[in-house]
Formats: structure tokens, C-alpha cells, sequence
């Protein structure tokens, strides 16, 4: 988005006429068809909200067909927007708004909306056949159905074809035009800034002007509708949540381009060459999508044949020297296993980015779902320990891609980043890091010889370890005399010769479990503000923002709970049996069927109890509310 | 020895360096013991390799084999470069990374038939069609060696194995057929036994600036011992072995009067195919002149087409395509090139902040 905006082109003012009322914080739903653009305008109010300084958190949610057949229940999109003048942890559970661009949208999400919220409608949609196809037997806008809510019943597409008669486009393409509208609407009933919009708009659309124009037509025809319509009495002001910040400069970022970002980094600041071999696959191609756009960065993308060429092309060039991941979900992961077997016998560094989906096989590809944490820890043949790392927040992936690579170039092993569908897709204010401060990751590359053999020979051993890490040298081709050969068959400790004997493969399994067991990860912090809780509840990974929601709201409620949050999941952090054994409780919300728990229960013989969903959606802060409601009701 | 001259570069590798001293071939042996079955095709194959390695006079340490799962595949062990020997199939994968990171390096990608046309048949396909500069030498034996014995994608039909106990029922491939349908730049086929014309082979594998393909026809001696009889029997031989060589009319068989073969290819004017004559009752006259040059693909697959997939009979064998095209990873590197001209060079603290940031005051 530029930052130069002509006089005329600027924020829009409000009039003065209408009631503004000022609210903490707001949750609003864009809902339509796949079709209608509703990602593109949950993005747009996101930057508006961004730029404005309101603490916020998204949840898009959209089906796996790119267009589903219009007008049905599985073809619906949405988009969450959640905004605060405090620091919120996630999208909302339900909306205070909806803007529902038709019949199938306002079905699908209706369940979620509570009673008094508000409920924006394009009327144009709501014709006898588009009722029919979603089993609507009458109309909700006018059979009383909808009473509980304010409803706006606005024709949305006749407005915008309306707007943009002035241009040369036929009904059906002004009529696309009408999601800029519901943006501009909701952009006045929020007093969101514009010129963000109107700016990106001409920057998306530069070789089209007249489809530019045409879009800030209707995006600004909406705003005056709210402004001059008696439609919308009241529009809302939700302060800048200065006070929920550390001081610094902040922007928007979603997860998978903060993951991609980090990658960078992490490449930059070990002054190595990023070498990303990766296939396709929904939720995590927009990380291969962004780092294919860096190449100035000297990053090289390599989009595969298929998932294991892409983890083979990541390795060799590892082997190579340079900085090697491969971003997947768990379908590829599970194509990757072998390689991933090989990488962690060869000990090179590499990078493997899980943004897990909802499965088995293809199952859920655009949902969330945390259920490839087993996979990434056990999913290989033999012993083949690989460290695990999970970031908790949008954001957060940034700093979690930079420690995994801090991990694999220290110790040259394969790490496992687990992000999932919801991380990656949603969206929060980032505190932009100091480039300069970020951790040193230079490695030494070996040089020379590193043992001497008993007639006083200097030679190379590829195995011979660091005595801290247990990590091996890292000799690159072109080195001089470091000429050796890795591979997969078990080697002799040491030399790294092929060795078939019994007592060296025992050495060499336990070596391997040992350096990943002393990777050096900090200690979990107990959060529990006055010490008394007895509850403690633990996450690992995405639940963050809906269980430090639900855990607020038990402090709130005068409820003494203690949280404390996973982002090390092999090796886990040193202190981490002791502070479970210390709470009369342990309660654990993943969204799998209870792996980390199970990992929990059999390493430290706690009796973890599992709270547990699979339903694709990220944790609502209400249930797990009630879940450590109970907890905590429960031991006292 | 020091004293020697350095070999110039050759063109196909215009970024390894060369090697100080002269080589030899036991500068390339590794300290290891070799472990194949006495008689095994794979020693000539490496006695071949590590014997014509000095005459590229490449930096030894710039030199790297890549091998996957087999017997063959074995043979970055043996040798004193830099070597991987990898997971099954994924050897060409992995040699993309390499060079594709790594322009300096000469790669080289060892794998046989089951390795390369069966599990890494999505792999090979794709590293030749992007033309990564890779060598690949593939020991094709036309059977499962290492697990002892199954029919390969590469064995004739009806093959009775242990798998295979009423025959097998698969078609072959025939891998340079494969190789030049999947856009390769380079390929030929060669001999395990036939020492020079495998060498001569190699020089012309490493003197090509892109993927190059080169099949070895290898004897398992105990598993399919004599599958390449009928081409390396002198007698046989004759009629057997189609060699081609750039420039050349496309002769064989037992001598004309003229002192070349007997028979000769030439194209049917009618169908296009190509067809095999006696040049006592036809004449020379219409017999290819073999193009290893040639853009199009076609008479080089044609040719390799004339093989007999029972009898091996009128195997081509020699460099049937030669073509120059552009370097995958030399495109790569001309991109983030360009990037870095048309953007500067990569500055993460603007990167991070993007275009539109906000400001927190404490």
C-alpha cells in the first residue's frame, strides 16, 4: 500500500449529523458467497483497522472449492474481524455484526449470531429461488424470523449498479462491485480510515483503471449511504488500543507471512543462502507464494514435482551449504517421512513447516486443526527423534521460524515448525522486530581436519561431535580435503563409514535421541498472578489466544487459575514435569483427539485431562470458559 | 606432480574450479572396500569413472556423487569426492537442490533401474525435462539386484523371477525412449564391458552443459548373468549393436564391400518410421546420417525404438541426443540476478516493516 495520498483521496469525515456512540470493542462478520469477494473485504477492513491502531484478530473461514456452486450452504465464505481498543487474543466467538450477502450466508451463520446483534442483508439476493435453494420455505426478512436482531435490509447490488451507472460495465459486472460498497458501509459505521482502501485499490487494479475507479465508486457510495441514510442512525468509534502495546512500530501480519518473513530472516542473520523446496498445498502455498517474491534476498524457491522432491531439493542443498526448508500440511508431511528419516541420519540442518489442516488423507484442507503433532514426532521408521517447535499467535511465527532454524543450524538436525490453518490464515497487529537485534545465527563451516588418528595422521571424521551440542561438522562440497560420504545406512561413529555393528548402532541411536534431548529450549513460565491457583491449564500452539481469553475471564469472575503455554515441544522444556506435578489439575484444550496429552501422560505420569475439539474451528474463549469452570469448581 | 599445469575448465562447468595438480585415477579411490559380488558389472563402471575423472581436472573437492537405493548405488562410497547416497528413488531430487544451491559443484547422480524408472520415475522425468546440469549415469541391469532378484521396469516381458514365477506381465520401458519423451538434452547409452566406448560416453556426458542421460547396460552376474550377451558376443554383436556416432551414416552388421556394416537405417518415405535395409540388395543410398545435433527429438527416439525389448537386437548405442537448451539453475541464478538489479539488494528491516506501519509511543 503506497503512503502518498492526494488532498482529495484522504479519510473521509463524518458529517456531524449522526449519533456516534463509542464502544470497547466490536466483532463483525462478512458472509457471502465464495464468489463475492468477502476474503478481499475482511483483508481491506483488517488494514483499515490495522492502520487505525485498534488491537485486532481474524478468523477467515472459507470452503476448499475455489467456486462452489453460487448460492449454497458449502459455498459460503466468511470473514471474522475482531477490534478492541484493549488487547484482544482472538477473532470473537460471536459477531456483533453480520453482513450476510445472501440467503445461504445469513443460514450458515445465523446460529452464531446473538440475539440483538446486527444484521446487514442485500435484499437483492433474497429472490424466491435463492430462498429455495437454501430450504428457506418463506422469506426471514419479512416473516418475523429475524426479530431478535437489527436488521438492515439494504439492496446492495441494485445500490451499486447504481452508483457505477456512470460506467461503461454491464449490470452483472457493476454488481461485483458490491462488496467495496458493504465495505464502505461498514467503513462509516466504524469511522475506519479509507484512504488505505482507495490507495490499494488503484495499486491492484492499475493496469484496469476504469475497474479501480469504478471499485472506489461503489466502496465510497457506500460510505455516504451510511452516512446520509436514516437507515444507520448511529455509527461507532472504537479507540486505538495504544494502551494494549509495548511502544514500538507495529503493522498487520497474518501467520503464513510472518512465517515467511521469518524464514528470510533467520537466512539473513546466519548469512546463508534460503533454499525453499516445496510443492503446492492448501494452507501453506502462501508461504512459497511470498518467499518466491524475496529473490533479491538471494532466496531460491524450487516449486517441486511432488512433496518429496521438494524436502530432496531442500536437503541437498543443505548439504550444500545453504539454509534448506520445505513447506507442507500434514498430507505432505506425510510423503516427506522418509526423507525427513534421511535428513535426520545425515544430521544437515532443515527446515519443515507443517501448516497442519484438518485430516485424515485430504480431509479438511482450508480448516484448522492441530492433529499432526504425533506425525511430526513419532511419524518415522526406526528411532528418528526430530526437535518440535509451535508458535502460539500470528505474529508469533515469525520468532518461532527463527528459533527453528537457531535450533537446526546449531545442532544440524531436521526441525519441525507446527503452525496450523488458523494461525496461518489469521491476522494481528506485529510489533516489527529490530532486524539488528535479532539473534545471531552464523555458523562455522568446517574447515579442516578434526581428529588425529593414532600414527599422528590429521584427518576429517564427518560424526565427530561437538562435546556441548553432540552436533556434527558441517562440511560443504568445495572444501578442500573434507571429501567424505553420507548417507543413509547406519555409520560408524566418528569416521561416518558404513557400519553394520551392533554396538555402534545402539551408540548411534542413543547419540541421536541424546542431542535432540539437550537441545537447549527455556523454561515454561507459570502465569498465575497470585500464586493460589490449584488449575492449571496448558496449550501448546494456536489455542493461545482462546485460552488466555477463557483464562482471563475466570480471573475476572474471581476464579484462580494458572496458565502456562507450550512453544518447545521436542525436547520439552526441562521444568515442565515439575510445574505439572505441581497444580491438583492439569487441563489441556487441543484440537486433536488428546496427542500432546498422551505425549504428557506417558513421559511424566500426569494425569493431563484432554478437553478436545475437531470441528475444523479454533476454541471459542466461551467454551473453554466453562470447561475450566469446571476444572477449577471441581478441586476446590 | 605439482609442477604439472592445470586442465582449463571445461565449458559445461564454467564455474568449478579446477584442480591444482594432475590427477590421477587413485586420487578418486576412496579408502573403502568395495563390497559388490565378485564379477559385478558395477567395477568396470568404476574403474571407468575414476579413470577418465582427471582428465576434467576438476577440483576433486568440487565434485559430488549422488546416489539412491541398489547396488549401484553404492558407488559414491568408492569414490574420494564429496558423496550422498541417499533414499530410494530421490537421488535426482536431491542433486536438483545441490545444484540448483550450488553452481560450482559437478554433480553426478548414480542409480540404476528399479532406483530410477520405477520409485524415482517422477523424479528423473522431472530433473531431465528442466535440464538441471546434472550427470546421470543409470546402471541399468534389467533386475532387482540388492533384494534379490524380482523383475525390473526395465526386465523383457514374460521375465520368470521370484516375484515373477509365471512371467511378468509389465511392458518395459526402455529408458532412453523415456529420456528423450521427457525432454532430456542429452542422452546416450552405453556398455559396462565395452571400457572406451564407455568412457568416451562419460567425456561427452561431462562435456554437456545441462541434464545428461547415460544409460549403462550393467551385467548382474547373479541375478541375470549374460543379459547383455547378444551385445557384447563379438559375433552377435554385429548385428545386435547399432553405434552411433555424430555425423556418421548409421551402419552395422557383419562388413559390405565398402568396409562398413551390411545393413543400414533409413527412413520409409511412406510412414516416416525408420527401417533397417541390406546395403547389398539396397544400396547405400537414403541411409541416415546419424544428428546427434538435431532439435527435434524424433529420429532419436525412433532410433531407440528399433531395439528389440526381448533380444536387445539393433541396440543403438552411443550419444543419441546432444542438444544445447537453457540451465535450470542457471535461470534460477539469472533471477535472483535480475531481483537484485531491479530491487537493490534484500534490506530486512524494510521488509519487515512493509508499507504500512504504525507507531506506539510508551
Amino acid at each position: 500500500m503506497t503512503t502518498e495520498v492526494d488532498a482529495d483521496q484522504g479519510s473521509r469525515d463524518h458529517g456531524g449529523a449522526k449519533d456516534v456512540r463509542r464502544l470497547d470493542r466490536v466483532i463483525i462478520r462478512f458472509a457471502g458467497d465464495s464468489g463475492d469477494g468477502m476474503q478481499l473485504t475482511g483483508d481491506r477492513f483488517t488494514s483499515e483497522t490495522a492502520s487505525l491502531g485498534n488491537d485486532l484478530s481474524t478468523l477467515p473461514n472459507f470452503p476448499a472449492e475455489i467456486r462452489a456452486p453460487a448460492g449454497t450452504l458449502p459455498g459460503v465464505s466468511s470473514f471474522q474481524l475482531h477490534f478492541a481498543d484493549h488487547d484482544i487474543l482472538t477473532p470473537g466467538d460471536a459477531p456483533n455484526v453480520l453482513v450476510a450477502m445472501n440467503p445461504a450466508a445469513l443460514k450458515a451463520n445465523l446460529p452464531d449470531l446473538p440475539r440483538g446483534a446486527e444484521l446487514i442483508v442485500n435484499t437483492d439476493e433474497f429472490g424466491s429461488r435463492a430462498l429455495a435453494k437454501v430450504g428457506y420455505e418463506s422469506n426471514p426478512l419479512e416473516d418475523g424470523s429475524l426479530e431478535g436482531y437489527a436488521l438492515h435490509k439494504v439492496p446492495l447490488t441494485t445500490l451499486t449498479v447504481e452508483a457505477l451507472k456512470g460506467f461503461d460495465l454491464t449490470r452483472k459486472d457493476a454488481g461485483r462491485s458490491k462488496n467495496m460498497f458493504a465495505l464502505g458501509l461498514l467503513s462509516w459505521m466504524y469511522h475506519r480510515p479509507t484512504e488505505g482502501t482507495e490507495a490499494f485499490l488503484r495499486s491492484k487494479f492499475a493496469k484496469r483503471p476504469e475497474i479501480a475507479e469504478a471499485n472506489i465508486t461503489a466502496f465510497r457510495a457506500g460510505w455516504n449511504f451510511g452516512e446520509t441514510t436514516e437507515e444507520f442512525a448511529v455509527s461507532y468509534e472504537v479507540a486505538p488500543a495504544a494502551s494494549a502495546f509495548p511502544a514500538g512500530t507495529y503493522r498487520n501480519i497474518s501467520g503464513n507471512l510472518a512465517l515467511a518473513y521469518g524464514l528470510i530472516a533467520a537466512a539473513q542473520r546466519a548469512d546463508l543462502p534460503l533454499f525453499l523446496g516445496s510443492y503446492p498445498i492448501t494452507p501453506a502455498s502462501d508461504i512459497l507464494h511470498e518467499l518466491s517474491r524475496h529473490k533479491n534476498f538471494g532466496v531460491r524457491t524450487f516449486q517441486a514435482e511432488d512433496e518429496i522432491a521438494g524436502i530432496g531439493a531442500a536437503l541437498g542443498a543443505a548439504f550444500g551449504g545453504a539454509l534448506g526448508g520445505t513447506t507442507t500440511s500434514g498430507p505432505g508431511v506425510a510423503l516427506k517421512s522418509e526423507t525427513i528419516g534421511l535428513a535426520v541420519s545425515l544430521e544437515l540442518p532443515l527446515l519443515i513447516v507443517d501448516i497442519q489442516r484438518g485430516g485424515p488423507s485430504t480431509g479438511l484442507p482450508t480448516k484448522t486443526e492441530q492433529a499432526d503433532l504425533l506425525q511430526a514426532m513419532y511419524g518415522r521408521n526406526g528411532e528418528a527423534p526430530v526437535p518440535i517447535i509451535a508458535p502460539a499467535t500470528p505474529g508469533d511465527c515469525f520468532a518461532a521460524a527463527v528459533d527453528a532454524a537457531r535450533i537446526a543450524l546449531t545442532y544440524r538436525t531436521p526441525v519441525f515448525l507446527l503452525s496450523d490453518g488458523y494461525l496461518a490464515n489469521g491476522s494481528e497487529p506485529w510489533r516489527v522486530p529490530e532486524a539488528d537485534l535479532l539473534p545471531d545465527l552464523r555458523v562455522r563451516f568446517a574447515t579442516g581436519p578434526n581428529h588425529t588418528l593414532a600414527d599422528g595422521t590429521e584427518v576429517f571424521w564427518p560424526y565427530k561431535r561437538d562435546e556441548t551440542t553432540l552436533a556434527r561438522p558441517w562440511a560443504v562440497p568445495g572444501t578442500p580435503g573434507l571429501e567424505h560420504r553420507i548417507g543413509g545406512i547406519e555409520k560408524q561413529d566418528g569416521t561416518g563409514n558404513i557400519s553394520y555393528d551392533p554396538a555402534n548402532h545402539e551408540l548411534m541411536v542413543r547419540t541421536r535421541q541424546a542431542k535432540t534431548d539437550g537441545i537447549e529450549v527455556p523454561d515454561v513460565v507459570v502465569d498465575d498472578p497470585e500464586g493460589r491457583a490449584r488449575v492449571l491449564v496448558l496449550g501448546w500452539g494456536s489455542t493461545f489466544g482462546p485460552i488466555t481469553a477463557a483464562v482471563r475471564r475466570i480471573r475476572r469472575a474471581g476464579g484462580h487459575i494458572a496458565q502456562t503455554h507450550l512453544r518447545h515441544l521436542n525436547p520439552f522444556p526441562a521444568n515442565l514435569g515439575e510445574v505439572l506435578r505441581s497444580y491438583d489439575r492439569v487441563v489441556l484444550p487441543e484440537m486433536n483427539l488428546g496427542q500432546l496429552a498422551t505425549l504428557l501422560r506417558a513421559r511424566y505420569l500426569v494425569d493431563v485431562r484432554s478437553f478436545t475439539q475437531v470441528n475444523g474451528m479454533p476454541f471459542k474463549a466461551e467454551q473453554l470458559e466453562t470447561a475450566f469452570k469446571e476444572a477449577v469448581d471441581d478441586v476446590h | 606432480m605439482s609442477t604439472d599445469t592445470p586442465v582449463p575448465p571445461r565449458p559445461a562447468l564454467p564455474l568449478v574450479p579446477t584442480a591444482d595438480t594432475r590427477q590421477s585415477a587413485k586420487d578418486f579411490k576412496s579408502d573403502q572396500e568395495v563390497r559388490w559380488c565378485p564379477g559385478c558389472g558395477d567395477y568396470a563402471v568404476l574403474a571407468a569413472v575414476q579413470g577418465f575423472l582427471p582428465e576434467l581436472g576438476l577440483a576433486r573437492e568440487n565434485i559430488v556423487f549422488i546416489s539412491g537405493i541398489g547396488c549401484s548405488s553404492r558407488f559414491p562410497y568408492y569414490m574420494n569426492t564429496y558423496g550422498m547416497h541417499s533414499i530410494h528413488g530421490r537421488a535426482p531430487a536431491i542433486a536438483t537442490g545441490l545444484a540448483a544451491a550450488r553452481r560450482d559443484l559437478s554433480v553426478w547422480v548414480v542409480t540404476g533401474d528399479g532406483d530410477a524408472l520405477s520409485i524415482g520415475g517422477n523424479h528423473l522425468i522431472h530433473a531431465l525435462r528442466r535440464n538441471v546440469n546434472l550427470k546421470i549415469l543409470l546402471f541399468n541391469n534389467r533386475i532387482y539386484g540388492l533384494t534379490k532378484g524380482q523383475y525390473s521396469p526395465t526386465s523383457e516381458p514374460g521375465k520368470i523371477t521370484k516375484s515373477t514365477p509365471m512371467g511378468s506381465l509389465d511392458t518395459p520401458f526402455n529408458p532412453v525412449s523415456l529420456a528423450l519423451g521427457a525432454e532430456a538434452s542429452f542422452v546416450a547409452r552405453t556398455i559396462d564391458s565395452d571400457r572406451k566406448h564407455l568412457t568416451g560416453v562419460l567425456r561427452a556426458a561431462a562435456e554437456h552443459h545441462g541434464s545428461a542421460l547415460v544409460e549403462i547396460y550393467q551385467n548382474c552376474n547373479i541375478f541375470n548373468d549374460g543379459a547383455f550377451e547378444s551385445l557384447k558376443d563379438k559375433e552377435q554383436a554385429l548385428e545386435a549393436v547399432i553405434r552411433l556416432e555424430h555425423g556418421a551414416p548409421i551402419r552395422f552388421g557383419a562388413p559390405a564391400a565398402d568396409g562398413l556394416g551390411g545393413k543400414g537405417v533409413v527412413r520409409d518415405p511412406a510412414t516416416g518410421e525408420l527401417r533397417v535395409i541390406e546395403v547389398a540388395t539396397e544400396g547405400t543410398d537414403g541411409i541416415l546420417v546419424h544428428d546427434a545435433h538435431a532439435d527435434s527429438p524424433v529420429t532419436a527416439f525412433a532410433l531407440s525404438r528399433l531395439a528389440d525389448p526381448h533380444t536387445l537386437h539393433r541396440t543403438p548405442v552411443g550419444v543419441l541426443r546432444s542438444v544445447q537448451r537453457p540451465v535450470y539453475e542457471d535461470l534460477m541464478a539469472d533471477q535472483v540476478e535480475r531481483a537484485v538489479e531491479q530491487h537493490g539488494k534484500g534490506d530486512l528491516a524494510a521488509l519487515l516493516a512493509g508499507n504500512d506501519t504504525w507507531t506506539v509511543k510508551g
